[in-house]
């Protein structure tokens, strides 16, 4: 028998060797035989262990199968739905936004960009050189480093844009050669683009790409979901105001996918929802001739319906393109406009906030009326200067030397400004605040633009909280005459001198006309607030006293508009103002020629005509430009003449019969 | 002592059916019925994994048609030519495997293939046959349990083909290759001392293999297996990719040809390796228990051919090409169902492949050729 170290064997061996005690007379084929038995045994035991194991490895084959078949069975049949079915957001076209004559001044056009589809198959760096070169793209070699980065860290089935905005000639020579490149591709979506670029920017506003914080924005929102796909958001101006309207639902097409993200086929689709098309009240032609009178000055003007609200024309000078940012502006071009000093970012019609200056005097003297401090008839000596009792600050008049007797008319029409500090002075600030507050001053105008100031209705209150000074009397005075605390918005006083235009009665200034469904053609008309008597004007007669005092500005024999206005077809009604920037000190003059040129008089005017019915209210403001009647004062007839002359000839002009009014110090006028 | 005494297990017996014309040209009938009902089963699957490509489908009933052809020819020739013609197979199999250290074509970074002008082929193939071949002749020498020396001889025979198959770096079919010859050593009746002593050793040598041995996507392979989401759009994308497949299958499957990660491509070489995850997804746990079921059928009757050997060398022999089996079967569908690590393994009489087809076909027809010569050896051995 054969040497073993095994236990088992051992047993074994002791076994046969008993069996070969008993048998010892056995020959060696018995022997054999023996060495046959063991070897079967031995042979058998092994073949069964085998057998055991191999059971076993079904076993595990089969407990693991079972484990991802019935148990995890959820879990990765929803992962393979995931492999499978992608849900590709479909983007709602954004709505058209059209001026009142259905100009387009926003619109979608399409651009085609070169898209890369990263694959295992094809060398991702390689492909982008040869691009490169083929279509002279001019990548830097920084470019290439970051479209590889982005391949790679890209999300699934996203391509990395390898160039947007190709030329014709770029996609013909790529449609040539897309052979070589199957990963590539060329796909054209559409881009915002305002066609008359600077001159409706702070009106249309723009859109540019979702940054960050837009995604924050949208999420605290609940709105996020409805952005999936979406590459631009509304930043400015109505793009941003009415971004819902615009914007649209979100579609979503489910499809299914094959490994290489390529779509095999559509499960579901469900269509977007448009983005609704906008009329805005603006007229595009005036909005352009607005542009062309300012040249280089610095300000803004708003035309508005005064019977409506309706803004005709509003525009900021300097303005600048806003196309740029659509695309994504480069940070050197941000810088410059930044830093521009005319400052083209601000909108200076809603943002600006202005001392009003004489503008504001009717307004005053609707105050004064209501609250029984003047009468209309009742003569008041103006003299070179006011001075509050007990004080020797002198408040000068803008004319050295006054202006002698007066009533509440030639106070408007000559802009009289000792008669208003004495109306200030006598009323004292808690009533003129209640007042500015009536006209709309100091609170938001209700304009269809996120980008609107307050201003300052300036009280005692104010003060305290904003200087922690108590008010004092001195303060008041100024107030009169459109100075002091008092900053107002264009919008603002556009919208005060509105009410008094028409009758009390307060429009909200809008700039939508209406909304239309691309698709139902369903029309939605903007919703004016209900106008309400804010004034609360004791009399008609006050109110009809101070529109004729404006009407003197420019059609008096001394009106200080008189010379703007002359010749027109139409009777108009204005009002000049000259805004100190700086206070002038005691006893000194002002001198345009020696002040800074930052420092110099705002120069304002607000206008309106016809006079009975008014179609057109225009409010100017200039910048460091000087006087309101010489600078302002042709800007607004500008305006005007364009509006009623040029643009609609055919509307209202007028009274045709006049009829003479007694006014003042016994003249007469003739009014139409 | 007859032979009808000696047949102890099951209906064995080569007296009765002497006469029917399947005996009388060496065929096993139920193994050959098994065989068939798989290599049927596997052309759905191969349909239905190929992306419904009816020539690839037409290709493989050729190579199936032809593997068969071989399988008879093989079962015809008595085993004892066979364990005569072990040495020379051996040898010109291990020249073979020198030639592609020295000349192989390269694929994949690694050696595997050889180019002799008429034909490409892989040497290391050839031993999942030789081997159990030659280790069932070594051993057969012999008295069973092998000695001491004759266990160390029978190592060597293992050793040599096995370490120049993990040279080209092949290190899937080295190890088949070696369980292949082990199985056989085991079945011989190995002591159990060995048994020990090797796991022991084999335990000792794992940190040793990881840092010198092992090249690095093999090591990445193993990572992958303990967890594919590491790098689940490199490594672990096909073992993820895979287990997503099978699990979504459920009980019942998706349906022939409805399976989506097989038909969108999600699935790494689904007619080959991985075909298991597309037959595992189209028909669920069912498709597998009827794919088990038929390899249990085909294993068993190997098995009952096997402990109805009497001779030595066949039962070595027969005991090894069966146990191989099993595995080849249990570290495909390991691996594809991401137990095990990856390794180039097809699913046996599944997978697409004239190879892999012939090896398996020419290792059944040597079963075939014990079982039906065996009165013939058992007389001459008399």
């Amino acid at each position: 028998m054969f040497f073993s170290r095994s236990k088992k064997r051992k047993d074994r061996l002791v076994f046969s060797m008993k069996k070969t005690k008993h048998n010892s007379s056995k020959t060696k084929a018995n022997d054999n035989e023996k060495d046959e038995e063991l070897e079967t045994t031995i042979f058998h035991s092994r073949i069964f262990i085998c057998v055991g194991i191999s059971i076993l490895m079904v076993i595990v084959l089969f407990c693991n199968l079972y484990y991802l078949q019935i148990i995890s069975y959820r879990d990765y049949q929803t992962r393979s739905n995931e492999n499978r079915i992608k849900v590709i957001p479909v983007v709602p076209p954004r709505g058209i936004i059209y001026d009142r004559n259905h100009v387009v001044l926003a619109e979608n056009s399409p651009v085609y960009h070169l898209v890369l589809f990263p694959n295992k198959q094809v060398n991702t760096e390689i492909t982008i050189r040869n691009l490169n070169e083929l279509l002279s793209l001019s990548l830097s070699e920084k470019d290439i480093k970051r479209l590889l980065y982005e391949s790679k860290t890209r999300k699934r089935f996203s391509g990395v844009e390898v160039s947007n905005f190709l030329t014709e000639e770029q996609i013909a020579t790529f449609a040539v050669n897309s052979y070589k490149y199957p990963n590539a591709q060329v796909v054209a979506n559409l881009k915002r683009a305002y066609p008359f670029a600077d001159i409706t920017t702070h009106t249309t506003g723009y859109v540019s790409r979702i940054n960050q914080n837009d995604v924050k924005n949208l999420e605290e929102a609940g709105k996020l979901k409805n952005y999936e796909g979406s590459t631009e958001i509304g930043k400015l101006g109505i793009e941003k105001y009415y971004e819902d309207y615009l914007h649209g639902t979100t579609g979503s097409s489910k499809v299914e996918v094959n490994s290489h993200g390529q779509v095999v086929r559509t499960l579901n689709y469900i269509p977007p929802e448009a983005g609704r098309d906008l009329t805005l009240t603006i007229d595009i032609r005036l909005q352009y001739h607005a542009q062309k009178i300012f040249g280089n000055m610095k300000g803004a003007v708003i035309a508005i319906d005064p019977s409506n609200g309706e803004i005709l024309a509003m525009y900021s000078n300097p303005s600048y393109d806003p196309n740029p940012f659509v695309r994504g502006i480069r940070s050197g071009e941000y810088r410059r406009l930044l830093n521009n000093p005319g400052h083209p970012l601000i909108n200076r019609a809603t943002q600006g906030g202005y001392a009003p200056a004489s503008t504001v005097k009717p307004l005053m003297c609707v105050m004064g009326l209501n609250e029984n401090l003047i009468t209309i008839t009742g003569s008041f000596f103006g003299p070179p200067y006011f001075k509050l009792p007990g004080s020797t600050h002198q408040f000068r008049d803008w004319r050295a030397w006054g202006h002698g007797w007066m009533d509440l008319y030639r106070a408007i029409e000559i802009s009289a400004d000792t008669y208003f500090y004495d109306l200030a002075y006598r009323a004292g600030i808690n009533r003129i605040h209640d007042y500015l507050d009536r006209f709309g001053f100091g609170k938001k105008s209700g304009i269809d633009l996120s980008e609107e100031s307050l201003g300052i209705n300036p009280s005692r209150e104010w003060k305290r909280s904003r200087f922690r000074q108590p008010w004092h009397l001195g303060d008041t005075v100024p107030i009169g005459i459109g100075q002091g605390y008092w900053t107002s918005t264009l919008v603002q006083l556009a919208k005060a001198h509105a009410t008094l235009a028409n009758y009390g009665v307060t429009n909200t200034p809008h700039l939508l006309k209406e909304m239309v469904d691309p698709v139902t053609l369903e029309v939605t008309p903007y919703h004016q607030e209900e106008p309400e008597d804010s004034l609360k004007v004791k009399d008609p007669k006050y109110i009809e006293a101070c529109r004729t005092g404006m009407y003197l500005v420019v059609n008096g024999p001394e009106g200080t508009g008189r010379r703007a206005f002359f010749g027109a077809k139409y009777k108009a009604a204005g009002k000049s103002g000259t805004a100190q920037v700086v206070s002038i000190k005691q006893g000194e003059k002002y001198n345009a020629s020696k002040l800074k040129v930052e420092h110099r008089d705002n120069a304002l005017f607000v206008a309106y005509a016809p006079f009975k019915k008014p179609r057109i209210l225009v409010a100017v403001i200039l910048e460091n430009e000087g006087g309101g009647s010489t600078k302002a004062a042709p800007i607004a007839r500008s305006m005007i003449d364009k509006y009623l002359i040029d643009l609609y000839p055919n509307g209202y002009m007028g009274d045709p019969d006049p009829q003479v009014v007694k006014f003042g110090m016994g003249g007469t006028v003739l009014l139409q | 002592m007859t032979t009808q005494d000696k047949v102890t297990l099951g209906q064995v017996n080569s007296n009765k059916v002497q006469g029917t014309f399947f005996s009388r040209h060496h065929i096993d009938l139920p193994l050959l019925f098994g065989l068939f009902a798989a290599l049927c089963f596997s052309l759905f699957v191969l349909y239905s994994a190929s992306g419904q490509e009816l020539d690839m489908l037409l290709r493989q009933i050729t190579r199936t048609g032809a593997a068969f052809l071989l399988m008879i020819v093989v079962a015809q020739i008595p085993p004892r030519l066979y364990a005569k013609a072990s040495i020379y197979l051996y040898i010109v199999g291990l020249i073979l495997l020198i030639l592609v250290e020295l000349f192989g074509d390269i694929s994949k970074g690694a050696q595997r293939w050889l180019n002799l002008g008429f034909i490409r082929i892989q040497p290391s193939e050839i031993f999942k046959v030789v081997m159990p071949l030659c280790v069932a002749t070594f051993l057969s020498k012999t008295s069973i349990p092998p000695k001491f020396i004759t266990t160390i001889g029978a190592f060597i025979i293992v050793g040599m083909p096995t370490v120049l198959i993990l040279l080209q770096p092949d290190l899937g079919t080295a190890s088949l290759v070696a369980v292949a010859g082990c199985i056989g050593i085991f079945i011989a009746g190995l002591s159990w001392w060995w048994i020990i002593i090797g796991a022991g050793a084999g335990a000792a040598a794992l940190p040793v293999m990881w840092n010198f041995v092992l090249h690095d996507y093999q090591k990445q392979r193993v990572l992958t297996l303990i967890d594919p989401s590491s790098d689940p759009l490199g490594a672990g994308y096909h073992i993820i990719q895979s287990k997503i497949a099978i699990g979504s299958g459920g009980l019942y499957g998706k349906g022939w040809l409805q399976g989506s990660q097989s038909q969108l491509d999600f699935l790494p070489e689904p007619h080959t390796d991985f075909i298991f995850a597309v037959l595992s997804e189209e028909t669920g746990l069912i498709g597998f228990i009827v794919l088990i079921s038929l390899y249990c059928f085909i294993i068993g009757r190997c098995v009952l051919i096997t402990l109805n050997t009497k001779d030595n060398f066949e039962r070595i022999l027969c005991g090894s090409f069966t146990f191989t089996f099993m595995f080849y079967i249990f570290v495909n569908i390991g691996m594809v169902s991401g137990i095990l690590p990856v390794v180039g393994v097809p699913l046996p009489l599944i997978s697409y492949g004239g190879t892999a087809m012939i090896t398996l076909t020419i290792c059944f027809g040597m079963i075939m050729s014990i079982h039906t010569h065996k009165k013939t050896s058992f007389f001459r051995k008399e």
